[in-house]
């Protein structure tokens, strides 16, 4: 579904931020990109819908060859990647329906949505989606006026109006609590689930990332140091990606908290 | 976890002063002592002529005292003339240079504009900041003849200057991840200006208008002394006629309406943070 090819990226400072990356994703998963700060998490995936521009290599969707597309093609591809961001980044002054068809941008003509005319099934989509992630009372509330779980829930259906193919999602848990953090990394596993989502999910949290997802692929200075199942996330692994400390701590967290959810 | 040649040791016991913001002694003494010398040196040369100054005293006091008894009925159709005339200048200019302001700072703006873009709409910027109101009032007057027409050209030159300028810098220093956000939606670039800049620039905008009209207004006083049309040139009539008590009047509406402005735009303000 989604391919990377030998993908690169220097800046223009010198640094290496991607070296020669590949990694193949198939409909459907799920994949937690680990590593530290640093590492190339966020450049790898604003290189896949060219928010910033690969230096090299190739990035494939549905066979689509994204890196040398024009503008406009860009941009018809880019309503299939809904991309979810750290600080949530919605737009603060705009209500919360506003946000939520900002998605839809791509698909609507400038003066409709100068005008704030949204086609009907583009309204009720927003609306069926605000319901789900439990915000639908809020669709005229101004987004600054939400909480931080509200807001990143809003991005969710943001991202998925779109109808997209694959999330992009940048540190979703990064500003949010412990609590919040579980809620919307379960509310956006269980949304791919539904619809048959890949996403790639950028995660600081290893212990976060092993409750949710199917496959972690682990990057160090711009290159893949791990890729496969979260069990085999052990403390030699976890060394080789961030360096050394004291990983036992970690892990066993992970299975005191999933008891402590079973309870 | 300290540098292998710094010492703890030396420092303990000492007290710590911030250091200094020009590190050397000598440098530093001596523009502190260049600055003050030409100060003295400056003031010293400032000419007084204090007789003139005791004749104009009294002049002075005639002027102020007008205030006492400012006079708004003898001439009280120039002054109503000359006031719509000014409050027309500052509307159209206002509406005219705010409209040619917004394309222009957002061309303006480096991170919306590519570089030719950018340099073109930085050079007209700096065109229009770097002609003074009067200088520009003189020339369009010499072009355009007397009146409000020169009047209403050079205020909304003069508000391109100020509005893109202040403009531009703030989508300068907009949220970029907003933006960004919008980006990745496929949106078209008008759709990425109306959704990811608009919003964020607009308080700015507004407050940034209305002062503006604000300031055209009291422009719009001046610009008569040189010939440009509006209430600065029943003004400027007034003093050629010594009729401090007429000019009184007319200063006096002045600030009622720059102070009513003042107290509108303090409202409108605070609606829209």
């Amino acid at each position: 579904m989604l391919k990377l090819d030998k993908l690169v990226k220097t800046y223009k400072t010198g640094d290496q931020a991607l070296k020669a990356v590949d990694i193949e994703i198939p409909k459907g998963q799920v994949l937690a990109l680990i590593g530290p700060s640093g590492a190339g998490k966020s450049t790898l995936i604003r290189c896949i819908n060219r928010l910033v521009e690969p230096t090299s290599g190739h990035v494939y969707l549905n066979d689509v060859e994204l890196t040398c597309l024009s503008t406009s093609a860009l941009r018809r591809e880019r309503r299939r990647m809904g991309m979810i961001f750290q600080e949530y980044a919605l737009i603060e002054r705009l209500t919360v329906m506003e946000n939520v068809l900002s998605g839809r941008l791509g698909y609507v003509g400038f003066w409709r949505s100068f005008l704030r005319k949204f086609p009907q099934s583009d309204v009720d989509e927003a609306y069926r989606l605000l319901d789900r992630v439990g915000l639908a009372e809020m669709a005229d509330k101004r987004a600054d006026e939400l909480s931080g779980g509200q807001r990143q829930r809003v991005g969710i259906c943001r991202a998925l109006i779109q109808n997209p193919a694959l999330l992009l999602v940048d540190e979703p848990t990064a500003s949010l609590d412990p609590k919040t953090s579980r809620q919307i990394m379960r509310l956006i596993c269980e949304l791919c689930q539904e619809r048959n989502l890949a996403a790639i999910i950028n995660i600081h949290d290893v212990a976060l990332a092993q409750m949710f997802v199917q496959r972690v692929v682990g990057l160090r200075f711009g290159a893949v140091q791990f890729d496969g199942p979260p069990e085999n996330l052990t403390p030699e692994v976890l060394t080789m990606i961030y360096g050394e400390e004291d990983w036992e701590a970690t892990i066993e967290k992970i299975e005191d908290e999933d008891e402590a959810d079973l309870l | 976890m300290s540098v292998d040649n710094f010492n703890v040791q030396t420092k303990l016991g000492q007290p710590w002063k911030r250091p200094p913001f020009i590190q050397t002694k000598l440098l530093r003494w001596t523009i502190i002592f260049g600055i003050i010398a030409y100060l003295i040196a400056a003031y010293l040369s400032v000419d007084v002529n204090w007789s003139r100054v005791y004749e104009g005293l009294e002049r002075g006091k005639k002027f102020v005292l007008a205030f006492t008894n400012p006079d708004f009925t003898s001439r009280s159709s120039d002054i109503w003339s000359g006031m719509i005339e000014s409050i027309i200048m500052t509307v159209t200019s206002s509406v005219v240079g705010i409209g040619i302001s917004i394309p222009i700072a957002l061309g303006a703006a480096r991170n919306v504009a590519p570089l030719p873009i950018y340099l073109i709409c930085r050079g007209i910027i700096a065109i229009s900041r770097a002609l003074q109101e009067i200088i520009v009032a003189i020339l369009l007057v010499a072009i355009f003849g007397f009146g409000p027409l020169a009047g209403f050209l050079t205020l909304s030159f003069a508000t391109i200057g100020f509005l893109s300028k202040l403009l531009a810098e703030d989508i300068e220093s907009m949220d970029k991840v907003q933006a960004e956000a919008i980006k990745a939606s496929g949106a078209k670039w008008t759709q990425w200006i109306n959704y990811g800049v608009q919003p964020q620039v607009m308080p700015r905008l507004i407050g940034l208008s209305i002062y503006r009209v604000d300031i055209n207004f009291r422009e719009s006083a001046i610009l008569g002394l040189v010939g440009a049309g509006g209430i600065g040139a029943t003004l400027n009539t007034a003093f050629d006629r010594y009729e401090y008590d007429t000019a009184a009047a007319i200063l006096l509406l002045i600030i009622l309406i720059v102070m009513a402005l003042e107290y509108i735009s303090g409202i409108i303000r605070a609606r829209v943070q």
